[in-house]
């Protein structure tokens, strides 16, 4: 399939690549392409100018932050985070995650800003990064601002991030003592699609549940939440817990899975989630 | 060079360079696999202006002597390819994937090629070669 008609440009510096998306309309950053490049091609989307980042090296970093936060460079790739001994350290949940995304080809090019840039309801990191309580940094001429996970995610394929403006990092609290955290997914083939996802957290402070799939973006559930506060965390607690999710859900249906289906997966994955949280709390 | 041209078809139609398929240009068959920097991606999903400086190996790339690789001839002798089609990619994911990790289990060799599809139901065949290649079999 031929692309529409495309300038591009790539910078040398951020500074560069945000003064190129705020003067040209129609101008939308290319990250690792592993998505653009397709939809660009089926023609779902013409961008008039492709602002290429592959040449921006400060946000392929990943490295602690002077406040001790874990700071993924929005270019760092699937590859990286599955590499990374910080990642390793911090956060093991997020390579473990990545490595589950496609395939080795993609995984070699697909970028943690472009995956929440783009806001699949299907992608995995989304509802991950708001259990892990992430915050983003979105970068304009006008100057920088932090957007939380929750504001992050605004609708399909909507984010945050505004014309002109680009997304530069995601920082992520590190795992303290007693704290845990959970994945679980049922995905069409092993790393396909995703039907419905689930992430958890489980800190001192409380159980963190949020699923993927069921809603234009990743829906905390704090019914289930507050029923597991003070709980032990048992088998049969969490499954309590996790029972009635489905009936607050509206998901959607389609030809991977009725709404009821959804329904019945998100309390299931919800469950499996906060379990596995619970059984890796960090000593 | 035209920002809208994709890397596979700079490769075929520019380069003439025809090793590298073009299979369902969606991005999930594989067959247009090339290394990039050492490492293997999708050439389909790439334009060829953004790997202006890059290091891209092909698979003409593989044998530039004639001579097979070692990999290239357990393809062959365990009958790993029936209509070759995927084969290129086949093999530049599983050349990268030896480059990093001489001796791969099955399954590692199974993720390494979840990106590539065969059509002909080649899949035993080709793990086998690939783990005969890597003195596992």
């Amino acid at each position: 399939m031929l692309l529409r008609e495309v300038d591009y440009a790539r910078p040398e510096t951020v500074k560069d690549a945000i003064a190129l998306l705020a003067e040209n309309d129609g101008a939308r950053p290319l990250a690792g392409g592993q998505t653009l490049v397709n939809v660009m091609k089926a023609r779902a989307a013409s961008p008039e100018v492709l602002v290429d980042l592959g040449r921006l090296d400060q946000l392929r970093t990943i490295s602690f932050g002077a406040d001790g936060m874990l700071e993924l460079g929005a270019m760092a790739t699937y590859a990286q985070l599955i590499s990374s001994s910080e990642v390793e350290v911090a956060r093991p949940i997020l390579g473990e995650v990545a490595a589950t995304i496609a395939d080795v080809q993609v995984r070699n090019r697909g970028t943690i800003g472009g995956n929440v840039c783009v806001n699949d309801p299907t992608n995995h990191l989304p509802p991950l990064l708001v259990a892990l309580d992430a915050r983003f940094t979105i970068r304009s001429q006008g100057g920088e601002r932090t957007v939380g996970a929750s504001d992050f995610f605004q609708g399909v394929y909507l984010t945050a991030v505004g014309e002109g403006e680009l997304l530069t990092k995601i920082s992520v609290p590190p795992a303290t003592s007693g704290t845990g955290d959970g994945f679980a997914a049922m995905t069409i083939g092993r790393h396909g699609t995703c039907i419905v996802d689930a992430a958890a957290t489980v800190t001192e402070d409380g159980v963190r549940v949020v699923l993927g799939c069921v809603a234009p973006t990743p829906a905390r559930v704090t019914e289930m939440e507050e029923r597991l506060a003070g709980s032990d965390l048992s088998e049969e607690s969490v499954r309590a817990a996790a029972a009635g999710v489905g009936a607050t859900l509206d998901p959607p249906s389609d030809v991977h899975g009725s709404a009821d289906y959804r329904r019945a997966l998100a309390e299931t994955l919800a469950a499996r989630a906060v379990l596995q949280a619970a059984a890796r709390r960090k000593r | 060079m035209p920002a809208r041209r994709l890397l596979v078809h700079f490769l075929r139609d520019d380069l003439g360079l025809t090793g590298t398929h073009v299979g369902c240009d969606t991005g999930n068959c594989g067959a247009c696999t090339i290394h990039l920097d050492g490492e293997p991606v999708k050439s389909c999903m790439l334009l060829a202006v953004q790997v202006d400086g890059a290091a891209i190996t092909t698979i003409e790339g593989l044998a530039p002597d004639g001579e097979l690789t070692p990999l290239q001839r357990a393809f062959n002798e365990h009958h790993a390819l029936q209509c070759g089609y995927c084969t290129p990619g086949m093999l530049m994911s599983a050349t990268a994937l030896l480059e990093r990790n001489a001796h791969p289990s099955e399954e590692e060799v199974r993720i390494a090629l979840q990106g590539n599809i065969c059509r002909c139901t080649g899949y035993v065949n080709i793990v086998e070669a690939v783990k005969a290649a890597g003195g596992g079999a």
